[in-house]
């Protein structure tokens, strides 16, 4: 008799007391970074120039200073990230599941993942497109020239669609080597696997520089597909949604009113009230989203404007030397415009 | 005395067989239990993801794929379906497995005998093949023969040791014959020969037992299986014709490819296992009683008869059941494929799940996938297991 009451009391108990598995999210991200002191932020790792270790093992590159942003913003102190390394395939289950507060890992942003996926993309922080890298051997200087080729390809990445569209379009063949680390993925084409490399065009800038020869290879001019890059945070936060939207506006805001990380405390003393509000000397946009009232100032005191970000990793103080193009702000000619301040 | 004990056996048994309630009202309850903690979560999983905005359930697989798999045995192209894409994923998870499973027995089996045998050069060859390739991680040689494939001239300088055969960093690409009316004439003379000498094997062996009389074996058996080809050559007007690998454009068209994916899968998987199915042969062997092949060279039986007719047999009872885990390791390391971009279930199925975002049943249909090849082996060898079990006489 006793067994059976422990079966049935067993069993009551583990209906009603045990409280549902904690799969979504609390709503409260904030509160969860500020109690635990870190903001854990996953990126690729394998990536110089937006996501790796450096040789003392700190974490460096564009996508984690945008999590340096982030730490910077919501707990004062650009250092206090934890990092995750994450493969293409990992990354959407590891946000989804609460592993990490912040996908920070060159994700382009699709309408299904944006819809299906249960996330929330922040504003395009990096405009990039699809292209194929070729071996300059082959003689080939057009993707429409590559008929019959083999493709070493990102898996699960929007390029690996984008390619078997392009290829579709034009009633061409190829095959595929798909190869989730991209570390993996660049050594099977640069061994001659492939014939041609697909990915978004710093990926292959990247593969290219590590080769060592750059002039064995030959990005070709066509556009497979848009490529814009935004971090991700998990869907049914609004208060996180914004705080991390605002975050990357922050940066394009610095740079378009010229503040800095050098200048940023002169500017304190600016008597453009636009700037003061920005850096919280006056008005309260930082307690609107949360925050403490210096929540800009600290990004850029401690991260940098969004120029600083991109010619620091990839532009032209970093070894990819990547050209600024649609990532430069509205007012030169680029895509980068952020909405009022206000 | 005797029938004492018989009879409370019997009582035993009618007690455990009558009808008990305490029992039966347990073992509901246990089921009741398992069946609710099951079902509640899996609508606290629904019930999360409906709550997120996350997509669920299977209508996925009904949509477009939208990506190319490198190589697959159904066709399929990137306008066919998830469920299209994950059943050609499939497919060259279970060829792999297939194709692992056999050479791996024929190497492993091999390499074990020399590592048995009293022959000193033979054993220690044979023993440091196994501490080698038992000793290092699979995942490092699967990457080792990726690596030593890509070493290989790319297409335009392939190396061509014999005609028709082209060694490339794209792969290994051979000639086939077509399949016309006289290839097909020539598979079935050769059926028929197989059938012939399966027939004669059958029969001496019948022979065998009931006369003890022994009747020549591969002098017979193998003219059976080669004449009926031979007569279609000499008698056939027609001639093989080969589909020959031609260079066009950036890679080989035409003949077989074996992709440098898939061979260094095979080769990682095959050195690997046969390892370890080399010890389990040892220890088979070794397991049989020394005085069982004094024994039989007493009676005059050559050292290849003692091997095949008085070892062997012995030690495969101790050989298959440790077989049946090695078969279903052999299926679960495939999944390895995902390193080196062999397209297996989980490479196309990682894919799928970046794609579509439904990781839980994507991964959920992979599991079941997985158990599905694991049973099927082991209830295989299970069977065999019986077969060749030792039946102890009452």
């Amino acid at each position: 008799m006793r067994t059976i009451s422990f079966a049935a009391v067993l069993a009551v108990t583990l209906t009603t007391i045990v409280p549902p598995i904690a799969m979504s999210a609390d709503g409260d991200s904030l509160k969860t970074i500020q109690a635990r002191g870190d903001l854990i932020c996953g990126a690729d790792g394998k990536r110089p120039g937006f996501s790796a270790p450096n040789s003392e093992g700190v974490w460096q590159g564009f996508d984690v200073d945008f999590c340096r942003a982030v730490a910077a913003a919501v707990l004062g102190d650009a250092d206090k990230v934890k990092y995750i390394a994450l493969s293409p395939a990992q990354r959407f289950p590891s946000l989804q599941s609460g592993e990490i507060d912040m996908l920070s890992r060159v994700t382009t942003l699709t309408l299904t993942r944006a819809v299906t996926l249960g996330i929330n993309f922040a504003p395009v922080n990096f405009y990039s497109g699809t292209k194929i890298m070729v071996h300059k051997a082959l003689n080939v200087d057009s993707a429409l020239d590559l008929n019959g080729a083999s493709m070493c390809i990102p898996p699960g990445s929007s390029q690996e669609r984008a390619i078997a569209d392009f290829f579709r379009r034009h009633n061409m063949e190829y095959n595929s080597v798909v190869i989730d680390n991209i570390k993996e993925l660049g050594d099977a084409y640069l061994q001659n696997r492939c014939d041609g490399m697909a990915s978004f065009e710093p990926g292959l800038a990247l593969t290219r520089l590590r080769a060592g020869q750059t002039d064995d290879h030959v990005i070709l001019p066509e556009d497979i597909e848009k490529e814009p890059l935004a971090p991700a945070i998990r869907g049914g936060d609004d208060q996180f949604f914004n705080i991390v939207t605002w975050v990357v506006y922050a940066t394009f805001e610095a740079e378009e009113w010229g503040i800095d990380s050098t200048n940023v405390d002169d500017m304190l003393k600016s008597d453009n009230p636009k700037i003061q509000r920005f850096l919280g000397v006056s008005g309260d946009l930082g307690e609107k989203l949360g925050l403490s009232n210096d929540w800009a100032y600290q990004i850029v005191k401690q991260v940098g404007n969004y120029a600083e970000i991109f010619e620091n990793n990839i532009g032209a103080n970093a070894p990819l030397k990547l050209e600024r193009g649609l990532n430069e702000l509205w007012l030169n000619g680029g895509l980068h415009y952020p909405p009022p301040f206000q | 005395m005797i029938s004492s004990s018989v009879l409370s056996r019997n009582r035993l048994i009618d007690k455990a067989e009558k009808f008990d309630l305490k029992r039966f009202v347990l073992e509901t309850l246990t089921l009741l239990t398992t069946g609710l903690i099951l079902y509640y979560f899996a609508s606290t999983a629904t019930e999360n993801l409906v709550d997120q905005g996350i997509a669920s359930g299977f209508g996925f697989l009904h949509q477009e794929a939208g990506y190319a798999i490198g190589e697959t045995w159904i066709t399929y192209s990137p306008s066919d379906t998830y469920a299209r894409a994950l059943l050609a994923g499939f497919l060259n998870t279970l060829y792999v497995t297939a194709i692992a499973i056999v050479f791996t027995t024929i190497i492993g089996t091999l390499i074990g005998i020399a590592r048995a045998s009293s022959h000193w050069l033979l054993s220690r060859l044979s023993a440091g093949y196994v501490e080698i390739f038992r000793n290092t991680p699979l995942l490092l040689q699967v990457m080792f023969w990726i690596a030593l494939m890509r070493q290989l001239p790319s297409p335009r300088q392939a190396y061509n040791p014999v005609t028709g055969l082209f060694l490339t960093n794209r792969g290994i690409i051979h000639t086939v014959p077509v399949l016309n009316d006289y290839l097909y004439s020539l598979i079935l003379a050769f059926i028929a020969g197989i059938v012939l000498a399966t027939g004669y094997a059958l029969w001496r062996r019948k022979r065998l037992y009931a006369s003890g009389r022994s009747l020549p074996f591969i002098t017979i058996v193998l003219p059976l299986i080669i004449v009926p080809p031979v007569l279609v050559w000499l008698l056939g007007s027609s001639s093989l014709e080969f589909e020959q690998p031609v260079l066009k454009g950036f890679n080989f068209v035409g003949g077989l490819t074996y992709s440098p994916e898939f061979l260094a899968l095979v080769l990682g998987l095959v050195a690997y296992t046969s390892a370890f199915v080399a010890e389990i042969v040892r220890s088979g062997i070794q397991s049989v009683d020394a005085g069982q092949k004094d024994a039989a060279r007493s009676l005059g039986l050559r050292g290849s008869l003692i091997l095949r007719l008085v070892i062997l047999p012995q030690a495969l009872r101790v050989v298959v059941p440790p077989m049946t885990n090695q078969y279903v390791n052999i299926a679960k390391d495939s999944s390895l494929a995902v390193a080196i971009g062999y397209p297996d279930l989980v490479s196309v199925g990682n894919t799928a799940i970046n794609q579509t975002g439904q990781a839980i049943e994507i991964l959920f249909l992979m599991m079941i996938v997985y158990v599905g090849i694991s049973a099927s082996v082991a209830l295989i060898m299970n069977r065999y297991n019986k077969r060749i079990a030792l039946v102890e006489k009452p």
